[in-house]
């Protein structure tokens, strides 16, 4: 009697550990899932260039107030609040400015903000649609009105991009969505890339802004690490840099080119496939539990125990 | 026949002084919960952008599902492997699903940031099917329903036999003026008492579809719960991080789910000084290896695969934490291959424990301890923070006290013996098979 059932149990199994292994093999064969979009909007961000000014950082808030980025952090030593000075992204800073000093010849300036990924984990992850991916643009944006707070995406993201307002009762997410509900709407550029006196940040389409940076790197290659940080990493982001030092010391972490959420999504994809295995399961499961209790209500009268629930 | 002659309600008073003890812990619990209802989550926890989620998630849902899962390891012995005499068992197993699931429900409210917009789950264009959290989220919903439909045929039999003791009681201790009059209301509990009556045959007829519903749904949510962490490759370590994570959570929770119907069985007949149901744990705790060979040898085989058995032997924190994990599942089923031992509740209480404790750790390796967001962050609860997780585990054994006085859930050991009937007898009832074993059933006196 127990062998049927524990080599259903054992089919069950091996079909699950098939179809990961089935899953596996496929990504190794093709990365045609993740299908760079090159007309999408993005920014490029030269370390090489950057000053360090801060201004990406007060225009980005000036602007983007309305939208999460209200509030200022104080510094230690200023009790009167005159400056802001947050010292991460957090619930109140979309983008920032940090600088990294190895020695007192070797430093770089960086600036963290989305990284508006070709294929967003956040998005891939998020249970309520509140992440999404504009077809065109392809900025990755946020919407609180959907959003549940769950902070999925905070787990997904490789770049630790989306921020939660922990300090408050009513929270949200707050990560850079590219001004597109003000300054990109308003004068077709982000805020922080319009300020930046020195053009550190460029704004334009993917394939521009991939094009220019390459040709500084063939113009000037003992500037830079000959690298363009986001061309590949993670599927491809549209916000690309540049640097002069290796991009995993500026806090910039190394990702394989396919995209974290292109793996899980095959898996999932795999067991969920039309909802097959699910019903096929509880079908399964039903023609087995229903026998098993037309057999014991054959065997009442000599049976030590009564199936009856 | 009836399940008036299975199950049985616990003699005895509910208001006892653990009952108070629990009851204050749950009080401590709920007190921080409405904090963070008032001033955030940050206020009562040390949760951070870079480690979004906490024990809340981490004990509470990944960890608590699973021990909740004694129910859904139950029913498949039951249901669908026809193994009859572990009935008895089941709904205290269920029980136990039941405010397992109920309050890993409530916790994530607790958790959600913005739960008011929770109700964008019921809202199809707002779905999003490629996320593990979105089918856990579902699943979850719709097992905890499932659980309680599963448990009403106890709450109907409770309804269908009581004389409303407790009702007119309550009725005569109310001032007379706001008391409801004594016919009226005497007519409509009777009408509860005959709707109950009028629904249970009824249930019953459609309850097994119910309870094979019962079965799919964890394991499709268990899986997911592994499938979570599935998208941080770069944050969740190499010996963790691996696409067989659903299968992996999926086998560890049902043997987590055997484990801890061990336990619960064996605590509950020690504190209720009832007599130990060893015959069936003895079985159950049979089935336990089976179950972690598969695990470990997918462990193994997985990181052998990938390359990774040196740094799980590197003697680093995260091979530390992984082999901890992985021996204390390895020691407790090792224990349970001796028959000898499986008769003895000691051993199994002590193998039962090493096995929930490693299956647990495991999960909490996956979701905390092996997950690192990069450099300067770090993750250590809060008092605070650990007081709504203990206030919820205290919230849940206070419920199955309530509810095993209340309805009738436990094992009947009366049938045969009547009253406190010693341990052989109760192991007796289940026939014949298990009469040959009785000699060698320890009785635990306490």
């Amino acid at each position: 009697m127990k062998n049927p059932s524990r080599r259903d149990f054992l089919k069950l199994a091996g079909a699950t550990g098939a179809g990961l292994l089935a899953s596996r093999a496929g990504s190794a064969l093709a990365n045609e899932g993740t299908q760079i979009n090159n007309e999408e909007l993005g920014m490029l961000y030269d370390a090489t260039k950057c000053v360090g000014c801060k201004a990406c950082m007060a225009s980005c808030k000036r602007v983007n107030s309305d939208y999460g980025s209200l509030s200022y952090e104080k510094a230690k030593f200023d009790s009167d609040g005159l400056w802001d000075a947050p010292s991460d992204l957090s619930g109140s800073t979309r983008t920032l400015i940090k600088l990294f000093k190895e020695s007192e010849q070797r430093w770089s300036y960086v600036k963290y903000s989305c990284m508006h990924c070709q294929k967003p984990s956040c998005v891939s992850v998020c249970p309520v649609s509140a992440m999404t991916k504009e077809k065109v643009s392809g900025i990755v944006d946020y919407n609180k009105n959907t959003c549940i707070g769950c902070r999925y995406c905070q787990i997904a993201c490789p770049y630790n991009i989306p921020k939660f307002q922990w300090e408050k009762a009513l929270p949200q997410i707050v990560k850079c969505d590219l001004c597109k509900a003000t300054n990109l709407r308003e004068k077709g550029i982000s805020a922080c890339a319009e300020v930046c006196p020195v053009g550190a940040i460029k704004f334009g389409k993917r394939k521009d802004l991939l094009s220019e940076a390459h040709q500084r790197l063939k113009d000037a290659p003992d500037r830079y690490v000959p690298h363009v940080y986001g061309e590949h990493e993670g599927g491809g982001t549209n916000h690309l840099y540049l640097a002069s030092m290796p991009f995993n010391k500026l806090g910039l972490p190394d990702i394989k080119p396919e995209a974290p959420a292109e793996f899980s999504e095959k898996i999932q994809h795999t067991i969920y496939k039309g909802f097959i295995a699910p019903v096929a399961l509880y079908s399964t499961l039903c023609f087995i539990a229903v026998k098993n209790m037309k057999k014991h209500k054959g065997h009442d009268g000599h049976d030590q125990k009564q199936e009856d629930k | 026949m009836g399940n008036h002659e299975e199950y049985q309600k616990l003699e005895g008073k509910i208001f006892t002084k653990s009952f108070f003890i629990l009851l204050s812990v749950v009080l401590l619990g709920f007190y921080f919960v409405g904090v963070r209802y008032v001033k955030g989550i940050g206020a009562v926890s040390n949760m951070s952008d870079g480690y979004p989620w906490g024990i809340w998630i981490t004990y509470d849902v990944a960890t608590g599902t699973a021990i909740a899962c004694g129910g859904y390891a139950v029913a498949i012995l039951v249901y669908i492997r026809n193994r009859m005499q572990y009935h008895p068992m089941i709904r205290s197993a269920i029980l136990t699903s039941m405010f397992g699931y109920g309050l890993a429900g409530f916790s994530v409210m607790v958790d959600l940031g913005r739960p008011w917009n929770a109700y964008n789950f019921f809202i199809p264009s707002k779905w999003q099917a490629n996320s593990a959290m979105f089918e856990v989220a579902l699943c979850v919903m719709a097992y905890s329903t499932v659980l309680i439909l599963e448990f009403l045929p106890a709450i109907l039999t409770s309804i269908e036999q009581s004389k409303w003791d407790r009702m007119n009681a309550v009725r005569n201790w109310l001032h007379p003026k706001i008391a409801p009059d004594q016919k009226s209301m005497q007519d409509k509990l009777e009408m509860v008492r005959l709707g109950a009556v009028w629904l249970k045959p009824r249930l019953n007829k459609v309850l097994i579809f119910f309870i094979v519903l019962g079965i799919t749904l964890p394991t499709m949510h268990q899986s997911s719960l592994g499938s979570l962490l599935l998208i941080a490759s770069t944050k969740l370590h190499p010996l963790w991080h691996t696409g067989f994570l659903p299968l992996l959570f999926l086998l560890n929770c049902v043997f987590i789910g055997y484990a801890i119907a061990i336990l619960e069985s064996i605590i509950s007949s020690y504190s209720f000084k009832r007599p130990f149901e060893t015959e069936e744990l003895s079985g159950l705790a049979a089935l336990i290896p089976f179950v972690t060979v598969i695990w470990l040898c997918v462990v193994i085989g997985d990181l052998a695969y990938r390359g990774q058995i040196g740094a799980a032997l590197k003697g680093d924190f995260y091979s530390g934490w992984f082999l901890t994990e992985f021996l204390l599942v390895a020691s407790g089923s090792l224990l349970l291959f001796f028959k000898k031992l499986r008769r003895s509740p000691r051993w199994l209480f002590t193998s039962a424990s090493l096995i929930v404790l490693g299956g647990a750790l495991y999960r909490f390796n996956v979701y905390l301890i092996g997950f690192n967001p990069g450099q300067g962050w770090r993750y250590f609860p809060s008092f605070a923070e650990v007081m709504v997780t203990v206030g919820i585990v205290a919230l849940e054994v206070l419920g199955y006290k309530v509810f095993v006085a209340l309805f009738p859930v436990l094992p009947n050991t009366s049938a045969h013996g009547g009253g406190h009937a010693p341990a052989k007898k109760a192991a007796a009832k289940h026939g014949k098979k298990a009469a040959l074993d009785v000699p060698h059933a320890p009785v635990e006196a306490h």
